[in-house]
């Protein structure tokens, strides 16, 4: 695999093979020594054209504790408003000799559009509504990890449901794929304003109800509500949102026995998640953000770090 | 540019019907054959299809303005190469088509560099700004004579001012062609048929229903006001369906379909390639056999290429910020060719009542759209039915090179393009 656009990209072979070295990278976290030499003399270009925290500092860590040269561009602001098109953009620093870029970018499309531009490999670190592949690949990783937990193998015949604004959400697309490799079975729960066109032709389940789903579900993965979304007339209020939508306290009571949460973060506690759910003993999210970097250092080691840059 | 008038005799050309003949080109017009002088000068069309000059009802030129992107010179370079002896050149222009001045200076532009006739479309409202009437009359009653008058790029959204302009282009006949999009229901981010591929793509959904709730609105107003509506670039079944009511209860509508959707579908977004980013977006397959069959039984009675050239930075953007629109003059006829005639839905004299005649009767232009018979103004499109070529973008007449069928295979008809008996693109 030359680039990392879409969960579409994976297998199931590769995905595990990509979870696994995750599994390694970890160990290598609770090092006091983390560095790796594996990617000593690569370069990476971290560009994000759109505003993040934690998957650009993960990346950056995973970067770092791998030996890479880790670049940060802020290039926050369209290039149109610069007066220069994207594909000059990247062009541009493609011609310095970078090996990989992790781009971020607001609009759908950008990483795909760049990967058939640069002669850089690229990563998808988030374009507009469409992907997420590493959050869907740090998902599981913590999935994964919850699972051996409580003792239960592997996610054939798990549900899992992925809550709120699936409309708006490169998560959620990104999770539906990579969720059905591995074999779960996915519930999407939104307002119906909030469902994607065609979302029957997804191959998975999706309701308004998420009482019904709640007791089932063994992940509930509730994605962040944006204020804007308000504005655009989607739903009436927050307060209506939280009580059909939110993982309420009272909620957070009827979920399964060894059923786990899970967020991507940034939460808006009080929205889509009770702060009791968010930091419920069953909560993945700090876990999920370790994750991140152990994911990240995976994904890059498998891009960039043998001579074929090829997963497999 | 003044067209020479030099003699031509054009020998063995079959006409749409599929009478054999010859015509002689006299001082830009037919003449009898029988009255060619000897050592007139020849061109054998032995095997080749003689037609009417296309005329195409919808053309960006992008002169003045953006001349970047294409100018009156290349944009009928452009149409006479893929045929058509006129076009219509749009109004969004800078400045915009909405005063007598603009209007006449286009024109202007069209007889100093046209490849073709050109024929000036005004604003309907001031700076296509959807609020104040343009000077309508005072642009019918310019050199420019201009009868069609459109927003295209923007709708007339607003119900009263759409009344009142077609209300009011009834004292010299004039017709409000209608850009159909429902700002509301497909707003400026909406770059995607509203389909399983907008949702999958996470592309903002054009619905199809933006397009026809604005044409049944208007065909209504059209109605109301016992005026004439054309409906631009119909794209969805839906927008038929309504067209066809309107024609059953005789309301004066017409529309155009453009070729791209006719051909291209919405999957081809699916590798976000800018090219394909059009307005209205290419739609799916159910769409494209609608408009098809509508083309077919004359619910929809032309073609209208919407040739919209781009200079490449102003595509090389994310998909969602890149403007709309693609080439459409030298493959129009090739695509009509593909899926209308070649496939048996349609027969060539109705492709010249297409493609020809009926765009030059919506715009009341009497030297174009004529049959080819003595007397007649000397406008021809020598076609070869049998040749095919994989298109090139980088050997089109266009500045620009948003063609949407490149590296396709396709008919490649046009042989020549005579306007007013000058030979005005040679294979």
């Amino acid at each position: 695999m030359r680039h990392l656009l879409s969960c579409a990209d994976l297998d199931l072979a590769s995905t595990n093979a990509l979870l696994d070295l995750a599994e390694e990278m970890q160990q290598v976290q609770s090092r006091s020594v983390k560095k790796l030499p594996a990617l000593r003399g690569r370069t990476v270009v971290n560009i994000f054209f759109e505003d993040s925290t934690r998957t650009r500092t993960s990346f950056e860590i995973a970067g770092k504790w791998l030996s890479a040269d880790t670049i940060n561009v802020s290039a926050k602001g369209s290039s149109v408003s610069k007066g220069e098109s994207l594909r000059d953009t990247m062009m541009t620093l493609d011609a310095m000799g970078v090996d990989a870029f992790v781009i971020r970018h607001a609009s759908s499309g950008a990483a795909a559009q760049v990967a058939s531009w640069v002669k850089a490999q690229v990563i998808n670190a988030g374009d507009g509504q469409h992907e997420h592949p590493t959050q869907a690949l740090l998902d599981a990783f913590s999935m994964r990890q919850h699972f051996r937990r409580i003792g239960a193998e592997g996610f054939a015949g798990k549900k899992v449901a992925i809550v709120g604004d699936v409309l708006h959400s490169r998560v959620a697309r990104s999770n539906v794929l990579l969720q059905q490799i591995l074999g779960s079975d996915v519930v999407l729960v939104a307002p119906p304003t909030l469902v994607p066109t065609g979302v029957n032709e997804w191959d998975c389940e999706v309701t308004g109800d998420f009482d019904t789903v709640l007791p089932e579900a063994d992940i509930v993965m509730m994605l962040r509500v944006q204020r804007e979304r308000m504005a655009g007339g989607f739903f009436p209020t927050e307060r209506e949102y939280t009580e059909r939508y939110g993982l309420t306290p009272e909620r957070l009571a009827k979920m399964k026995p060894g059923a786990a949460i899970c967020h991507p973060g940034p939460m808006n506690r009080g929205v889509e998640i009770s702060s009791a759910a968010a930091d419920a003993a069953n909560s993945l999210v700090l876990e999920q953000v370790a994750a991140g970097v152990a994911i990240r250092m995976s994904v890059l080691y498998h891009l960039l770090g043998s001579e074929e840059g090829a997963i497999r | 540019m003044t067209p020479t008038t030099g003699n031509l005799l054009i020998t063995g050309a079959k006409l749409a019907d599929g009478t054999t003949t010859d015509l002689f080109i006299a001082d830009g017009k037919l003449a009898d054959p029988a009255s060619a002088p000897a050592g007139t000068q020849r061109l054998d069309a032995d095997g080749l299809l003689a037609l009417p000059g296309l005329v195409d009802s919808h053309t960006h030129l992008r002169q003045p303005g953006r001349e970047d992107a294409e100018t009156v010179d290349t944009g009928t370079a452009a149409a006479a190469r893929g045929g058509f002896t006129c076009v219509h050149a749009m109004a969004n222009l800078t400045p915009v088509t909405d005063t007598a001045e603009a209007a006449e200076y286009v024109q202007s532009l069209g007889e100093r560099d046209g490849h073709c006739e050109v024929r000036v479309v005004g604003a309907v409202t001031k700076g296509l700004g959807g609020e104040e009437l343009s000077e309508l009359g005072r642009m019918a009653n310019s050199k420019a004579a201009v009868r069609v008058f459109s927003d295209d790029g923007k709708c007339v959204s607003d119900s009263l001012v759409m009344r009142r302009a077609l209300t009011y282009v009834k004292s010299f006949n004039g017709v409000i062609a209608q850009h159909s999009q429902d700002p509301r229901l497909a707003g400026p981010n909406a770059c995607c048929h509203e389909s399983e591929w907008s949702g999958r793509l996470g592309l903002a959904g054009w619905p199809s229903q933006a397009e026809s709730v604005i044409v049944a609105r208007d065909v209504q107003l059209a109605e109301l006001t016992d005026s004439r509506i054309h409906v631009c670039h119909v794209s969805t079944a839906e927008s038929v369906e309504v067209i066809r009511w309107a024609k059953k209860r005789g309301i004066k509508v017409t529309t155009e379909v453009t070729p791209h959707h006719l051909l291209l579908d919405t999957p081809l977004v699916a590798g976000y390639d800018t090219t394909f980013k059009v307005n209205p977006p290419l739609r799916t397959s159910e769409h494209l056999e609608a408009v098809r069959e509508a083309l077919a039984d004359g619910t929809i009675e032309m073609v209208g290429t919407d040739h919209a050239p781009h200079a490449r930075q102003d595509k090389d953007h994310p998909f969602d910020v890149a403007l709309p629109g693609m080439l459409g003059l030298e493959q129009a006829l090739a695509v009509v060719m593909e899926v209308m005639v070649n496939t048996g839905r349609m027969d060539w004299p109705t492709l010249v009542e297409r493609m020809s005649y009926a765009p030059a009767r919506y715009s009341q232009t009497s030297t174009q759209g004529r049959p080819l018979a003595i007397g007649e103004p000397a406008n021809i499109t020598l076609v070869d039915p049998n040749a095919r070529a994989t298109v090139d973008a980088e050997a089109s007449r266009s500045r620009s090179r948003n063609n949407p069928y490149h590296g396709r295979e396709l008919p490649d008809p046009i042989v020549a393009t005579i306007w007013r008996g000058r030979i005005t693109y040679q294979r």
